[in-house]
């Protein structure tokens, strides 16, 4: 049964990352690498690693995620400059 | 078309080298003598609950420290790479939703609590310096995001940064003089088993590195939020 749960994760994480590089828009690709992080983070769990889980969640997801987006915009507005 | 064929035959080296792991690996069936020697001694040597905690805080503190040096030196360069221009104009903000503001107010103490516990009880439960850390750093973005209070000190942040780490440092060298080597944390004494004053220096240096890392963070978010142009 764990199993089954292990490979799903997987494979949706899987899925994630692929959808991530094909994405046209960054935004969604920044969002989808979170996603994938949230995922890896619950795996970290199922596999009995609360650390890992934790330092995963709150960095991968959360603050990777943040510094991405506070960089997309920094980004967009100098293009505008240009 | 040579290009996709040297992809192919990269990807194909690639598949190659890592097909050993799925077909040769087989589960531990045993810990390696060094793990053996941690789960074993580690309890009763350091006081530690969390026998993580006591890898990374004590066993491989050398390590923790270089990676909060890590750390510092990725902060530095990103406060030197986006150093404020001179002329930089006042950013326009878009004000925040009511929602998210008056979600803030509730919210903020109670991400600021979880993270200080985390730090605290580092040595009892999962999660520690690094984890608190960024959770405290995530509750300060949560005040950026809401435009609360925008305004957060500079200096204050350096002086909590700098202090802590030193502090760090200073009790890793207090290890030698005063137990077996650098960053041993039984310093102090040992306590009970499982309480939250126990497990020697590890709650202490786990406080400092969370307060560290929180410093940082939230001074990496504050240079990348400024700035912009």
């Amino acid at each position: 049964m764990i199993t089954v749960f292990i490979v799903v994760l997987s494979l949706v994480m899987i899925a994630a990352a692929v959808l991530a590089v094909q994405q046209k828009s960054l935004l969604s690709a920044v969002l989808l690498a979170g996603v994938i992080s949230l995922l890896a983070s619950i795996l970290y769990l199922v596999l009995a690693a609360p650390d890992v889980a934790m330092t995963e969640a709150a960095i991968g997801s959360g603050l990777t995620t943040i510094v991405f987006l506070f960089a997309l915009n920094k980004i967009r507005k100098q293009g505008k400059h240009d | 078309m040579i290009k996709k064929y040297a992809v192919l035959l990269l990807l194909g080296a690639f598949a190659l080298m890592l097909l050993p792991f799925v077909t040769e690996v087989t589960p531990f069936e045993e810990l390696s003598p060094v793990a053996q020697k941690y789960v074993k001694d580690g309890p009763d040597e350091l006081g530690s609950a969390n026998l993580v905690s006591s890898v990374i805080v004590t066993y491989r503190g050398l390590d923790t420290l270089g990676e909060v040096a890590v750390l510092f030196i990725a902060a530095a360069g990103v406060g030197f790479m986006l150093r404020r221009r001179g002329d930089a104009k006042k950013p326009v903000k878009r004000e925040a939703s009511g929602i998210l503001r008056s979600g803030t107010v509730f919210l903020f103490p109670l991400v600021l609590l979880y993270g200080i516990y985390i730090f605290l009880h580092g040595h009892l439960t999962p999660g520690g310096g690094f984890q608190g850390g960024v959770v405290i750093a995530s509750g300060i973005v949560l005040l950026l995001l809401a435009g609360v209070s925008a305004k957060i000190s500079g200096t204050v942040l350096h002086w909590i940064e700098s202090l802590s780490g030193a502090v760090y440092v200073a009790l890793g060298v207090l290890g030698i003089v005063l137990a077996a080597g650098f960053l041993d944390n039984r310093i102090l004494p040992a306590g009970e088993f499982g309480r939250l004053l126990s497990a020697g220096a590890i709650p202490l240096i786990y406080s400092l590195i969370g307060l560290k890392v929180g410093a940082e963070l939230v001074g990496i978010i504050d240079a990348m939020q400024k700035d912009e142009l």
